[in-house]
């Protein structure tokens, strides 16, 4: 057996573990996001019907009498419920109106005369009977379009949502500013601490790093009683300030963007800390005397010597900092206010709140997409060896 | 060839293992699921542990915190690893109309009629009746608001006030504070144009409001006097109250009142052992100890009735808390719950 | 006439750490466009020393001066001198050049003059053609070379070295030595350059320090040292020699007849302090023992030869003297006598040293 086979052996778990566990999600994720199709799986009468209506006038007879053969068939309920869905989430209402009218097409018996706008007069909607329509193709944008704030109107152009509802893209540049803005704090704390921990040695070097360390050790909920003892109006940090006398008014540190910033920046720290650390202590012990040596003041050698040397651990550290931001949402829910919620308690919602699967897909697939280009920026930066020994 | 045989007898012995793993799956015990917290503490001095007793079988329980997504991707998964769990309402309504349920057997229930009508359902039976309510501090509040008017009312009760994350039950008491009836609310809100006169009623304090996320966080929020007022679920409250010694009040006039209920998942291999369960924490002898660890209001109505009267008053299902409440209207929400989410977002991010 | 000009000028200068004195109350001048190495066990204090004059550490106690300013409260970088570290410590980060010019960079010299002075600067060490090129590129020597012209590069007034050829291989080392010798000529440059390595100092220096435990056992010219031996210690660490135990028995001006402890009596013209009765040892290099047959010979000490050892240029004869052992080096064309055959070892006057036992 060759080298290369037996090679290709050993590392078959992993590629399968891989497989398995990463890129089959993934795809799972980007193909429930464009897929459609449970619309006419579960009515297929009404499928074919409804591609010779142009949309424009009311749905002719025939058309609602196909909906009506459909609604009487024994659909299994699950693929029932999965239509029911992908309809409610195009057009608020067929949530209850499509059970209902089921129910009430069965109890009705084989007359093939129903009157669908008599039971509801929400069928007499051009939007109900459009949003089906929209929803029969194998393949849908629907879910992409709305995750950025867009959709398809009456005439299949693609238009903005009304602004009302226009959410998603706010939100998402929300989530990359709060990230860019944890980074940076990540950056101009984590970077100081660093230095400190990388000069000094012993049991000072242990606890600076265990100190750093130690909100990742601590469970969700100890850190969040944590912040409310140190941050709300009454708690820790404003009580001393009032009894110094340096301020009259508490100072809101929570349940608005700053406690959201000092909340995850806390979490995070570590990860921009010790890649930091570790570029630091790699860097030759003499580097900084010769620097002085040779005529660089302290803020000099820190800028021209240190600095450098230490960037490949400073943009690892940012980039772990800034995606693992991304895809924060209790924290932020927790510590934050009305306008500092995330992207990812949006998806959240989508896939555990309302099980819509399609949205949670999407949206997810324009949060993995910026993820994945930093995660390539990192592989080669990580690559790149700007201390070579 | 020893060594490719190896790899195969070691990938022969991992696969062993996992079936394995999926056979002690299938075999697993009763799985119980609820809320967690003091309420599931309760649950488990009065329901588990008795059960697994009078069966002779272990109970197993977990604690989720609600979804119906949650819920679909365990069936969808084929043999779901939870067996009886306590939904909401609007997780019945959807799960029920998608199939993620079993249907329950109304025999060993002892009959539909045993129980409140809203309890009743072919997926599930009512475990609890709880509101959620305008609380407050009594000890900080010199004058005690009485209702979501003075919620709004900034100038009589300055500070922060606090409401749930999300459209759902923000809607309903803006309306309330602007003089809508209680059980006009969700008449109001399919109207044209109610939706945008609760928002329009939510900008006035848009500023004051603290939005919570999770259940324990209003008391925290009462108890540091963050807020001067919230919204709050009521077995919190009375369980606070007991625990902390803490004299938070609550206003039941305009409250909204909601029923959870057990169902079973789909596929269960344990369904009858569910069943049974289910059948158990619904006899009105032990359902009607509830109230004594934790203040929610019980749909078996011999259960209630059981009830003493100093613990009943404080229940959601006392004659008196039900005047001037209302049911949550579960068919709005499920119709409605994504856009006006959306919309909710899209409103307190501006 | 070196010594009128006290460029540096170490004063009563001490470290101490802890409880250990590593620097002890030190006084030793060092004049303009002199090298002076500083030389001693590791622990001696050179390091610690060399330390204090760059401004890495600060003294204990005493005053430095550099070209009469006082410096030990100035930070390094406020110095002015030029340092090469043992590990050369270039900036693994920069090219060569940009190794090179950072001093100049660092002191705000314009571009254009900075990229003049490193050519000349990388001329001076024949390595201008890998300008562009990073550290790890080059070679231990070529790197020792660049971290020397970046140390030359802003033309300081004292060039500090801590032993910058001790990770080198013989042969580069002793071509290197040549180089900096070469480049101390050319530039006037005032240089201190510490070492363990004896034959480097020796062969580098115009003077060099010996320091043993914190103090300059004696501070003197290679051959001052090699000759004329003032302590044991100097005599024994720098080269190799034979010490033979003794008690002056009586002086005559500087010469001084010696009466050894293992039989007989020598005389050595170069007595220094030591009176009449005082302990003494006698310090003969080997190459100054000579085998000769009859005792009339100066100082002939009666001896049985144990040992030929040959080492190709010379030979060492392994000698007992009574209960000492001596060593004596043969050219090879002289006729070793036969192993346990007797002589008699014997040096001129002029060739030995006195020195505290």
């Amino acid at each position: 057996m060759s080298a290369r086979l037996k090679a290709l052996l050993l590392v078959l778990p992993l590629i399968v573990f891989l497989g398995l566990f990463f890129l089959w999600p993934l795809w799972m994720m980007i193909a429930t996001a464009v897929q459609g199709g449970t619309v006419r799986l579960a009515f297929p009468q009404t499928a074919t019907a409804i591609a010779s209506w142009d949309g424009a006038g009311p749905p002719p007879a025939s058309l609602q009498a196909a909906l009506v053969r459909d609604l009487r068939t024994d659909t299994p309920q699950e693929r029932f419920g999965d239509a029911v869905r992908t309809l409610n989430s195009q057009q608020a209402g067929f949530r209850t109106l499509l059970p209902r009218t089921a129910r009430a097409v069965r109890e009705a018996g084989e007359a093939d005369a129903f009157d669908l706008v008599a039971l509801d007069p929400r069928w007499s909607e051009q939007g109900y009977w459009l949003a089906l329509k929209r929803s029969m193709p194998a393949y849908t944008d629907a879910n992409l379009l709305a995750a950025v704030d867009l959709k398809r109107n009456d005439e299949a152009r693609i238009e903005p949502v009304e602004p009302d509802f226009a959410v998603n893209r706010a939100i998402m540049l929300r989530t990359f500013v709060i990230a860019g803005q944890v980074t940076l704090l990540c950056g101009a704390i984590g970077l100081p601490f660093a230095m400190l921990a990388a000069s000094v040695t012993g049991w000072k070097r242990n606890a600076l790093l265990i100190a750093v360390l130690l909100p990742l050790w601590t469970s969700l909920l100890v850190r969040t009683a944590a912040w409310l003892i140190l941050l709300q109006d009454t708690g820790l940090i404003n009580q001393t300030l009032r009894a110094l006398g340096l301020i009259e008014t508490p100072l809101s540190l929570i349940y608005n963007r700053t406690g959201v910033l000092i909340a995850m920046t806390h979490v995070l720290l570590p990860l921009m800390v010790l890649p930091i650390y570790a570029s630091l202590i790699a860097i030759p012990r003499n580097l900084m005397p010769a620097a002085a040596a040779l005529g660089a003041a302290p803020l000099q050698a820190f800028r021209y010597v240190l600095l450098p040397l230490a960037m490949p651990g400073l943009l690892s550290g940012s980039l772990l900092v800034f995606m693992v931001a991304l895809g924060y949402y209790i924290t932020p829910a927790l510590t934050g206010g009305a306008g500092d919620q995330m992207i990812s308690s949006v998806i959240a919602f989508y896939a555990t709140g309302t099980a819509n699967w399609g949205m949670a897909g999407a949206l997810g697939l324009f949060l993995l997409v910026p993820t994945t280009v930093l995660y390539i920026l990192y592989g080669r930066l990580s690559r790149t060896p700007l201390v070579q020994t | 060839m020893t060594f490719l045989k190896s790899i195969l007898g070691s990938t022969a012995l991992a696969a062993g293992l996992v079936i394995a793993g999926l056979g002690a799956a299938t075999a697993r015990d009763l799985t119980v699921v609820s809320w967690g917290g003091n309420y599931q503490d309760a649950q488990r001095k009065i329901y588990f542990k008795p059960f697994a007793e009078k069966t002779g079988k272990p109970v197993l329980d977990e604690s989720w915190d609600g979804g119906v997504g949650v819920v679909q991707a365990k069936v969808k998964a084929g043999t779901p690893n939870w067996d009886a769990v306590q939904v909401e309402a609007d997780e019945l309504a959807i799960g029920c109309a998608d199939g993620l349920y079993e249907k329950l057997d109304w025999g060993k229930l002892g009959g539909k009629d045993k129980f409140l009508p809203s309890a009743v359902s072919d997926c599930g039976v009512g475990a609890i009746v709880w509101s959620t309510l305008l609380s407050y501090d009594s000890e900080k509040l010199k004058t005690a608001p009485t209702s979501w008017k003075d919620f709004w009312d900034t100038k009589t009760f300055p500070g922060k006030r606090a409401l749930r994350r999300g459209p759902k039950y923000a809607l309903e008491f803006a309306l309330m504070a602007d003089g809508v009836a209680p059980k006009d609310v969700y008449k109001t809100l399919r109207e044209k144009g109610g939706v945008d006169r609760a928002f329009k009623k939510l900008d006035e304090i848009k500023p004051d409001i603290v939005w919570w996320e999770s259940g324990a966080q209003p008391l925290q929020l009462l108890k540091s006097g963050q807020v001067v007022m919230t919204s709050a679920y009521n077995g919190r409250i009375s369980g606070i109250n007991k625990t902390e010694g803490t004299k938070f009040k609550t206003v039941w006039p305009g409250s909204i009142y909601a029923v959870d209920s057990w169902v079973i998942l789909k596929g269960s291999p344990n369904k009858d052992q569910a069943m049974d369960f289910i059948a158990f924490a619904s006899l009105p002898e032990n359902q009607s100890k509830l109230p004594q660890d934790i203040a929610y209001g019980l749909p078996s109505k011999a259960a209630a009735a059981a009830v003493p009267a100093d613990l009943a008053v404080d229940l959601p299902t006392a004659p008196q808390n039900l005047e001037n409440a209302i049911a949550i209207d579960v068919d709005y929400w499920n119709d409605n719950i994504e856009d006006l989410t959306k919309r909710f977002n899209a409103w307190v991010g501006k | 006439m070196r010594d009128l000009d006290p460029f540096i000028h170490f004063e009563a200068i001490s470290k101490v750490f802890g409880t250990v004195t590593v620097v002890d109350a030190l006084d030793f001048h060092v004049a303009r466009g002199e090298f002076v190495s500083l030389l001693g066990p590791s622990g001696s204090g050179k390091t610690t020393l060399l330390m204090m004059l760059a401004g890495f550490e600060a003294p204990s106690g005493g005053r430095i001066h550099v070209d009469g300013r006082r410096v030990e409260h100035l930070p390094p970088y406020k110095r002015e001198m030029g340092v090469v570290f043992q590990n050369y410590a270039l900036f693994p980060h920069m090219t060569i050049a940009e190794n090179v010019g950072f001093p100049l960079k660092m002191r705000g010299v314009a571009r254009a003059e900075r990229e003049a002075k490193v050519k000349r600067a990388l001329d001076l060490v024949r390595l201008r053609h890998l300008a562009d090129r990073r550290p790890s590129q080059l070679s231990g020597g070529q790197q020792q070379r660049i971290a020397l012209s970046r140390a030359l590069v802003y033309e300081p007034k004292v060039v500090l070295m801590d032993e910058p050829l001790s990770a080198l291989d013989k042969q580069l080392r002793e071509h290197m030595q040549l180089e900096i010798r070469a480049l101390h000529r050319e530039l006037g440059l005032t240089v201190i350059f510490v070492t363990h390595d004896q034959g480097e100092a020796l062969t580098m220096s115009d003077r060099v320090a010996v320091l043993n435990r914190g103090k300059i056992e004696q501070f003197d010219t290679p051959s001052g040292l090699y000759d004329r031996p003032r302590t044991r210690f100097v005599a024994e660490f720098i080269g190799e020699t034979n010490l033979l135990a003794g008690r002056v028995a009586q002086r005559q001006g500087e010469a001084a007849t010696v009466v050894l402890a293992s039989g007989g009596s020598v005389t050595c013209d170069r007595a220094g302090p030591f009176e009449t009765d005082s302990e003494v040892m006698v310090s003969v290099r080997p190459e100054m023992l000579h085998l000769v047959p009859d005792a009339a010979a100066p100082n002939a000490l009666p001896v049985t030869v144990e040992d030929h050892v040959y080492h190709g240029d010379h030979i060492r004869l392994h000698l007992a003297f009574g209960e000492s052992r001596l060593v004596a080096r043969a050219g090879r064309r002289d006729a070793a006598p036969p192993i346990g055959s007797t002589a008699f070892a014997s040096f001129a006057p002029g060739d030995c040293a006195l020195v505290a036992p």
